[in-house]
């Protein structure tokens, strides 16, 4: 894909952090994101040290353990002007929570507050940092949009999608039934409580019928393997996508 | 006939699983905080400056926490004052036994209440009844649910869980009326009852919205007069309020009762706002001969001493957290186990109870964060709740024990581990590939334990994005 309309300054050294789920579940998000970030004249780098960003650990009330993988991302990524995740929640972890895990006078809480501020949700970063608001590409379907809860309540990540996706020639937007009410993902909050998971998600699966959309799209792969999968055991014929391979359009 | 609330916060999961079992009450719940989130919506539409009463709510309820000892000790002085009694009780045991004494010493019969949480917090009915006081409810959806034996389920609305139907149903069996679809006839029966219970009251009780430090006045809303009726028309008042419920100055009121009203029921005021100053003075010909004030803390000043959960006690019990819940809607606040449902049990419950006996609330939410953003003080639920999770697991006076929590902390210390390194990380990741060809199917793809009973799981591609890159 050749580089449409680099951004006029763009970071120099720019990351992908593809997010655990991302590198093992879904490795087509990651090379979407690259291919979206290449045409305006970022080339990510992967660094292939990545793991978690252990959030997982934080959640669960683990401190210790997600000390130990922020510090591990904080080694893998600190040397970057740019770190770019095509998730919400990550980077919610990482700019907003991983403050919680050390202690005032740790020396590295600084750094993680340091690293945190150059850490971008993906339409945030084009949208905020590049100043794209035209992702120029194709993409033929209708896509119906979910708003992942930490993209839109920690990072207030909201029109920025919406913005990028409109700006795609040929896909059609069409309005989700509330699109802000949690998908019922929540980490291990889907297998703790799976049935009230359950519930919360066939709500959400009946709301994405009703929009009538060939594609529920998303920030976050994990809100998007709920939907997904409960989408897929009703027999749906809506397909979960990720705002990446939306932005990156028809390769 | 009246329920006690025997804690049960210990087993929310079954709780909350048999709640979402009962389809009616699931839709009757759902049906009724929709309502409350679109009324609040609209009311709140109309207050441009909604972001600087909430922020200037949350300022004033922080500066009086951190001033806590001075604000109650002018508002005891205040009260004196005016002729009021004040009463500190240490826990519930203490105010529970004030009262008691209180009513027997008078010779009291019965007990108009209006609703008040902090009553049931310190099971005040039980108590009253077993010393032969007659505690009536007189809030109507307090009314319906002593009347079914049952507890409240919402603190604003406590019968939220049944509809009219069921109410009908209730009036019918237990007072003998017609059954009837219509809402004002079913008030118009309450009433009926309730006028009679009022004039023959010899105490009347009461919860406190604000208690205003700088003229020691006692703020209650309310929609349906009872609480007017039940402070004003027996010979005694007692009220009962949470320490966290005082502010400092009158001219604060402006801010909370903008926000209260507007975030519990969508309304720009209730009906009615009652100021209470003192009992009745010598030159008043009406009002309460006596007014007593109980000042309960049964575990605020523990939850003070928590920085991080200190947030908790700003709490003006609006509801607005519960109606927005995505949890609450659904498994309704019996589930929760305890007097305070919804996002706002799951924060303050384990911090009352203990956080082993209510171990599973903090993990109660998916951590979507609809509550924080709902809260007209700006309490961060999600962060207390984090918070919460964090001392079970770590905090050696609170941590969870048992060979479930043993298995969980070595399953996850070995998963740090597994995770913190690149090589160790692809290692497991290409074992756990493997594990998965073998594992059988369920529905359009490989069977993953508890998470396939609902729901598909994607399958693994065949090379993770580490795999296809340079």
């Amino acid at each position: 894909m050749p580089e449409a309309n680099p951004a006029p300054n763009p970071p120099a050294r720019v990351a992908l952090l593809a997010t655990c789920i991302v590198d093992q579940l879904f490795p087509d998000v990651g090379l979407a994101t690259l291919r979206l970030l290449a045409r305006f004249g970022v080339k990510a780098e992967f660094p292939k040290a990545q793991t978690c960003c252990g959030q997982p650990f934080f959640n669960m009330g683990h401190h210790a353990e997600a000390r130990k993988l922020a510090r591990h991302t904080l080694e893998v990524f600190e040397g970057y002007d740019a770190v770019v995740l095509p998730s919400g929640s990550c980077t919610s972890m990482i700019r907003i929570f991983y403050g919680d895990v050390f202690d005032a006078d740790d020396p590295l809480r600084p750094r993680v507050m340091a690293l945190g501020e150059k850490t971008f949700e993906l339409s945030e970063f084009l949208v905020k940092t590049l100043g794209v608001t035209d992702v120029q590409s194709n993409f033929s379907g209708s896509v119906t949009y979910h708003d992942g809860c930490h993209c839109l309540r920690e990072l207030r990540v909201r029109e920025e999608p919406r913005t990028l996706i409109r700006s795609v020639k040929g896909c059609q937007l069409v309005d989700l039934e509330g699109s802000d009410s949690c998908c019922g993902f929540g980490g291990t909050f889907s297998v703790k409580f799976d049935d009230i998971s359950a519930a919360m998600v066939k709500d959400k699966v009946a709301a994405v019928e009703k929009a009538g959309a060939q594609y529920v799209v998303s920030t976050d792969s994990s809100c998007l393997m709920q939907i997904g999968g409960a989408l897929s055991r009703a027999g749906s014929k809506v397909r979960p996508l990720h705002l990446a391979q939306v932005l990156a359009g028809d390769p | 006939m009246t329920t006690a609330h025997v804690p049960t916060s210990d087993r929310f999961k079954e709780n909350a699983r048999g709640a979402l079992g009962n389809a009616h009450k699931v839709r009757v719940l759902q049906t009724a905080t929709d309502r409350s989130v679109r009324a609040r919506m609209t009311a709140l539409s109309e207050r441009p400056d909604w972001e600087e009463l909430r922020s200037r709510a949350r300022e004033i309820k922080r500066h009086t926490l951190n001033h806590l000892d001075r604000h109650l000790e002018v508002l005891e002085a205040r009260v004196i004052e005016q002729g009021g009694t004040v009463f500190w009780a240490r826990d519930a045991a203490e105010a529970r036994k004030y009262i008691v004494d209180l009513a027997k010493a008078r010779g009291c019969k019965t007990a108009v209440k209006g609703k008040s949480m902090a009553s049931e917090e310190i099971e005040l009915n039980h108590a009253l009844e077993a010393a032969e006081v007659t505690p009536v409810e007189t809030d109507l959806g307090e009314y319906i649910v002593q009347l079914a034996g049952e507890t409240p389920s919402h603190i604003i609305l406590p019968a939220i869980h049944k509809s009219r139907g069921d109410i009908s149903d209730l009036f019918h069996k237990e007072l003998g009326t017609p059954k009837t679809d219509d809402v004002a006839e079913l008030a118009r029966i309450a009433r009926g009852i309730l006028r009679r219970r009022f004039i023959d009251a010899d105490l009347g009780f009461s919860g406190v919205n604000f208690a205003v430090a700088q003229t020691g006045t006692l703020v209650i809303v309310e929609n349906e007069g009872n609480i007017r009726f039940s402070t004003g028309a027996p010979r005694i008042h007692v009220a009962l309020m949470g320490i966290e419920k005082v502010i400092p100055r009158f001219e604060d009121l402006s801010t909370f009762l903008r926000l209260l009203p507007r975030s519990a029921t969508g309304q720009r005021i209730t009906s009615y706002v009652n100021f209470i100053n003192g009992a009745r003075r010598a030159d008043e010909d009406d009002g309460p001969e006596e007014l007593h004030l109980v000042l309960l803390d049964n575990g605020r000043t523990r939850i003070l001493a928590d920085p991080e959960a200190r947030e908790s006690l700003l709490c003006i019990r609006c509801g607005a957290c519960l109606n927005v819940c995505p949890v609450y809607s659904r498994v309704g606040g019996h589930s929760y186990g305890w007097v305070y449902p919804g996002p706002l049990g799951a924060m303050i419950t384990p911090q009352f109870l203990g956080l082993p006996n209510a171990a599973d609330l903090p993990f109660a939410s998916s951590l979507c964060g609809a509550c924080k953003d709902a809260c007209p003080v700006r309490i961060d639920i999600p962060r207390v709740l984090l918070h919460l999770r964090h001392q079970l697991q770590e905090s050696p006076t609170t941590r969870r024990r048992g060979a479930a929590s043993w298995f969980e902390r070595r399953a996850v210390s070995l998963a740090a581990w597994l995770f913190s390194s690149p090589w160790r990380f692809r290692t497991a990741a290409r074992l756990g590939r493997w594990a998965q060809k073998l594992a059988p199917r369920r529905g359009n793809g490989p069977w993953v334990p508890v998470w396939t009973a609902t729901r598909d799981f994607p399958a693994f591609p065949k090379k993770a994005l580490r795999d296809l890159l340079p």
